[in-house]
């Protein structure tokens, strides 16, 4: 086990380096910076100095590597247009992502299993085949467009919700988090339905067709066999079995979740991560957009390490030292 | 390909088994009619909304039903430039079909190249492309998407080609899952015994076999790309503004939404609902259909 983290976490390092590489590479080959931070009137001499106070003089190996001995020291780099550590900016605006993110896998997990289990055991029933149906639809509706209709119907016709930013937030442990107020919780409700809805599609699919697996199997007839009630045998039995599939999804997904946070964020104008992302590949502010993705790399190697374990654990039959990992 | 050079009898059943399902029906023909539309949006649509010359600024944000300055209907209203909103999709539906088909073209041929690769020849060669395809597949599609999009630029070229980076992995992991069950097959050992060269045993005996789950990711993967490219779109970092595809038909009507005006977003999103959904119902049916672990 320790063997098989320590080695994940050496590979997890090399993919980290190689990312960065690329990135940087990339990144620094959009369009030039200085085009849009500086106003056209200014002189050469200004726009010289301004060059050489973002370090944009140097040679592009020179600029990743003071980058590199940079981010050895928790450094990522100055915003060019902020002037201030682009970790921080995305720091700052991470607690408003996860927010919005776990309460998105929230509502999947509540709405997405049941509705899942419901529909695999009695697949053939009106309610197993329209939940399906309703799944399909659920993969299909594009996120932005299903938030435009969100936003249409419940802030415009209705006036019930607000249409964006994050509302009154209070500070817990130091963050700043919405859904302690109901002022918070009503603009959190819409955009986190609007990022849950392909993950409760999602959830659905895997229950039901895990369900629909396990009530085949032999364990389920002995404990019909044995005389359990039925809520026993789909609670425990099915479910237990059940439930490892749906953990690794719900783990990996996660990541998913953070990074389609970006189009969520946009439509209803949450101030987190992904919004900052967008922002800045629009001023071409390059050190925010590297941070940012070296944030984002680091949050899903971490997660996906964290599945792997976990699945261990829910699952002695699993060995990780044989998994190639 | 694989079913029509085995004998009529194979494609004939999987066509019955298609057709056993109404929802599956229903899908398809669903998708004929967007395909139709898309096809021939020059011949059908009322008016070019390329043709600056047939816009007025005075005809802008007319809602759904308005009489048009020609003796026509608006039928869908009109955007902010006066467009015919009805127009504007059948030409939209064509451009997001299209960019979609061409980037699933293109991904489904490097997937498969790759793919095939890896699965015959094995050792450190397949564990690079497969180590490639997990860390890819282990991020977003839309973030790998968004980068390559920034750094590349905009413009449909470019679109295609982040759309290829984001969907080459998907088919060479299916292609070689496919490929390595079928390369222990007495067939193919009957091939090598034959002498045959490897690029002979690899596309006329191989990769026939391995299509059709080959078949059915291309077609969700087709509905993946239209919902990406619209989602780009959308947030500004697609297609060029001035062949609006569908994704930036509703980006441009988001701004007047709060004032009520619905429908410069609605029914493009409509259109863009109904092609996603009847290419998934069909995709849904197909891997029922061609799953051989459900035939008798």
């Amino acid at each position: 086990m320790l063997v098989f983290i320590i080695r994940r976490s050496l590979q997890s390092i090399v993919v980290l380096l190689v990312m960065s590489v690329l990135v940087f590479v990339g990144v620094y080959a959009i369009g030039n910076p200085i085009d849009i931070l500086i106003s056209p009137q200014a002189d050469q001499i200004d726009r010289e100095r301004a060059i050489a106070a973002l370090g944009l003089d140097k040679p592009l190996w020179a600029q990743y590597w003071s980058f590199l001995r940079g981010v050895a020291q928790g450094d990522l780099g100055r915003s060019f247009v902020h002037s201030t550590s682009a970790l921080k900016l995305i720091l700052e605006r991470m607690p408003a992502t996860m927010e919005l993110a776990l309460t998105a896998m929230l509502i999947a997990i509540v709405i997405g299993i049941p509705l899942g289990l419901w529909a695999g055991l009695r697949p053939n029933g009106v309610a197993g085949r329209s939940i399906m149906a309703g799944s399909i639809l659920g993969f299909s509706l594009p996120t932005f467009w299903v938030g435009l209709m969100l936003i249409m119907v419940f802030s415009v016709m209705l006036g019930w919700l607000p249409s964006n930013g994050r509302g009154e937030t209070t500070l817990l442990l130091g963050i700043p988090v919405s859904f302690l107020t109901v002022d918070g919780l009503k603009h959190l409700v819409m955009p986190a339905t609007n990022l849950a809805l392909f993950n409760v599609a999602l959830l659905i699919r895997l229950t039901r067709a895990g369900a629909h697996e396990a009530l085949l199997q032999d364990y389920v007839k002995f404990a019909r066999a044995k005389g359990l009630p039925n809520r026993r045998v789909i609670g425990v039995h099915v479910l237990r079995n059940i439930l490892i599939p749906i953990v690794t999804v719900i783990g990996l997904q996660f990541g998913f979740l953070i990074g389609f946070a970006i189009v969520t964020e946009s439509v209803f104008a949450w101030p987190g991560m992904g919004k900052l992302l967008i922002d800045s590949i629009g001023v071409l502010d390059r050190p925010v957009i590297v941070a940012y993705l070296l944030v984002i790399v680091t949050i899903v190697i971490v997660i996906n390490l964290l599945v792997d374990v976990l699945y261990s654990a829910l699952d002695p039959r699993i060995r990780l030292t044989e998994a190639k990992g | 390909m694989a079913a029509a050079s085995a004998g009529d009898t194979p494609f004939r059943r999987i066509v019955a088994d298609f057709v056993a399902n109404p929802v599956a029906i229903f899908g398809l023909a669903l998708l004929g009619i967007v395909l139709f539309l898309a096809l021939f949006a020059p011949l059908i649509s009322p008016q070019n909304p390329y043709d600056l010359a047939q816009l007025d600024v005075m005809d802008s944000r007319l809602p759904p039903g308005s009489p048009s300055p020609n003796g026509g209907t608006f039928w869908l209203g009109t955007d902010d430039q006066g467009r015919d909103m009805l127009s504007a999709i059948f030409y939209g539906l064509r451009i997001s079909l299209g960019v979609g088909i061409a980037s699933t073209v293109l991904a489904l041929a490097i997937g498969l190249a790759m793919g095939l690769t890896a699965a015959y020849v094995g050792g450190r060669v397949e564990n690079l492309i497969m180590r490639i395809v997990d860390i890819q597949l282990s991020f977003p599609a839309i973030l790998i998407a968004l980068i390559l999009i920034a750094v590349l630029g905009q413009g449909t070229g470019k679109v295609i080609a982040a759309l290829v980076t984001v969907q080459w992995a998907y088919y060479a992991r299916t292609v070689r899952s496919a490929a390595l069950v079928e390369k222990r097959k007495e067939y193919i050992e009957a091939a090598h015994c034959l002498a045959l060269s490897p690029s002979r045993i690899v596309f006329r005996h191989l990769l026939p076999n391995c299509l059709p789950p080959m078949i059915v990711v291309a077609t969700v993967q087709v509905a993946a790309a239209i919902a990406l490219e619209a989602t780009l779109s959308f947030l500004g970092l697609g297609l060029p503004i001035t062949e609006p595809s569908l994704g930036l038909l509703i980006a441009n009507g988001y701004q007047y939404l709060l004032s009520g005006k619905y429908w410069i977003s609605f029914f493009p999103g409509i259109a863009l609902l109904c092609t996603i959904v009847s290419i998934n119902l069909v995709a849904d049916q197909l891997r029922d259909v061609l799953n051989p672990r459900l035939q008798k």
